[in-house]
């Protein structure tokens, strides 16, 4: 079996049609997109057929369109833009414990900055109740921001439910839609958000370029400053090649999605059943509100890093929340939220599907897999098996 | 981001289980990161003749666990107790600066079990 690739949720291959678009803007359309000359008209134009086809596909108007340097930048530029633009109005932020960091750290980091911060929590599931957000809206509240999906459990979150509230009570809502960009329909109508992240490496564009919706009358704070771009809110010369793959990528996964769901969905409902037969395993997520991609259970003794560690030997691509492999020493907060223990976390393993993904594969994983976990077992204190 | 000698250790890890009739067993857990590993020793006339591990944790974990094993093998209980995780490290060709923590878990299970088997033997002579 050659190599095997389920990290799909980490980032995936460019697509080579993705690849020939973007060629011509290294090479011969290489002009700024703020000259006047020919180059640079070309390369404008590009930028804007760029920009309306990520707007058609969000239901939004191109001017609503603002590109980034990916998700991160996205989600920093929507929370930190809305909190210094409306800061007079209020300094009370929502967001959930299971957010990306690039969410979660950008709210915490304007708690230096006099904002009052509420993380709600979520359930088992890793889902958020309506309910509690609207528990926690306040008259000083200016933003929330909830993911879409979770990227390490794939739980997605009732994000048109949660816009309503959020919408009727006066507040913005953004959602990180990095992990349902080219999986889901994002019309931004139907989710009732002021403003939406993704980024193109996640959907077989390449990496380091994404972009934010922010509806029209909405206010950001710019967070680099300096040209004239993007109608003065992200100053810098345009990643045209980049921005040309992201609408190409996007494009091209809204034509697919509907029988790719459906393909990946059987193989990860096969390969948890799989998992599942292997005791004290735990299948962490919603089985229902699921990305069709995402597969994340934790095994009971083992600690995840020997894990991948071992799956690598085996030439399987994976990864886990474990403490060991954080960097940090901590298990994954989403986890941990979930009310996992940090035992149990410690065991956890993600595989996530895509478009190489094969039954074959799956098979060869599930073939794999039960055996490193035995071996892990028998090595282990905690087992008495 | 390990070395070889690292790699080999964790998917041939020397001498995994437990010695039922152990002289000395050590348990300790990392409080950084909530790893775990028991360490058994076997000693006769004041040199550790067999040790045996298990340990809970990750790949420098469990290759620490199983380098420590041999270099304790055929020492005084005196001289195993002197084994720091500088020297575990070392003989492994060195470990990333993040996994640096998890030698000391092979380092403090080795003195835990030959502490326990010191108490052992004070008791055992006291009565
Ligand atoms: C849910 C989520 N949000 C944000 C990001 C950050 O995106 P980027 O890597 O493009 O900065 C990621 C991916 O790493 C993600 O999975
Ligand atoms: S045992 Fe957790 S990082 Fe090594």
């Amino acid at each position: 079996m050659s190599k095997i690739y389920m990290d799909h949720a980490a980032t995936t291959p460019m697509r080579q049609e993705v690849l020939d678009a973007m060629l011509p803007y290294f090479g011969t359309e290489f002009g700024n997109a703020s000259s006047v000359y020919g180059w640079g008209r070309r390369a404008h134009q590009a930028l804007d057929e760029a920009r309306d086809t990520v707007a058609e596909l969000l239901g939004a108007a191109a001017n609503e369109i603002i590109f980034t340097s990916g998700g991160s930048e996205g989600a920093n530029m929507a929370i930190k833009g809305i909190a210094w633009a409306y800061q007079t109005k209020g300094k009370h932020i929502v967001t959930s414990a299971i957010e990306h960091h690039a969410v979660l750290d950008s709210v915490l980091s304007l708690k230096k900055h006099g904002f009052d911060v509420t993380v709600l929590p979520v359930d088992e599931e890793g889902l958020v109740s309506p309910a509690t957000v609207e528990e926690a809206l306040r008259p000083d509240t200016i933003l929330v921001s909830i993911m879409h999906a979770n990227n390490e459990v794939g739980t997605i979150q009732p994000i048109r439910e949660i816009g309503a509230i959020v919408r009727e009570h006066g507040a913005f809502f953004h959602t990180d839609a990095v992990q349902t960009a080219g999986v889901l329909d994002l019309n931004v109508g139907d989710l009732n958000v002021d403003l939406l992240s993704l980024s193109a490496h996640k959907l077989y564009g390449p990496k380091g370029v994404g972009a934010l919706y922010c509806r029209k009358g909405v206010r950001l704070e710019p967070l680099i400053h300096g040209g004239a771009q993007e109608r003065r809110r992200r100053a810098g010369t345009e990643n045209v090649a980049g921005i040309v793959g992201l609408a190409k990528a996007l494009e091209l996964a809204r034509q697919e999605q509907g029988a790719e769901n459906e393909r990946l969905t059987t193989l990860r409902d096969r390969l948890i059943q799989g998992l599942q037969k292997i005791p004290a395993t735990k299948v962490n997520g919603s089985l229902v509100h699921r990305l069709p991609n995402n597969v994340n259970v934790c095994f009971q003794y083992i600690e995840g890093e020997s894990m991948l560690l071992n799956l690598d030997l085996k030439g399987i691509a994976a990864s886990s929340g474990s403490a060991c492999t954080s960097g940090s020493l901590d298990p994954s907060h989403v986890l941990l939220a979930m009310g996992l223990t940090h035992e149990i976390a410690h065991g956890s393993l993600r595989l996530t599907l895509g478009r190489s993904t094969t039954e074959t594969e799956i098979d060869y994983v599930l073939q794999e897999i039960p055996v490193i976990v035995e071996r892990l077992r028998q090595m282990s204190p905690l087992y008495q098996g | 981001m390990y070395s070889d000698k690292v790699m080999d250790h964790f998917t041939n890890p020397r001498n995994v289980g437990e010695i039922a009739d152990a002289d000395g067993v050590g348990e300790v857990g990392n409080a950084r990161c909530g790893d775990i590993m028991k360490l058994w020793i076997k000693v006769d006339n004041d040199v550790i003749t067999d040790v045996k591990f298990k340990t809970f944790g990750c790949g420098a974990a469990i290759a620490t666990s199983s380098i420590i094993t041999e270099m304790a093998i055929g020492k005084t209980v005196a001289e195993a107790e002197t084994i720091t995780n500088q020297q575990v490290a070392e003989e492994l060709h060195g470990l990333p600066a993040v996994k640096m923590h998890c030698s000391n878990l092979a380092a403090e299970a080795l003195g835990a079990a030959i502490q326990d088997y010191r108490a052992k033997l004070a008791s055992n002579s006291a009565s």
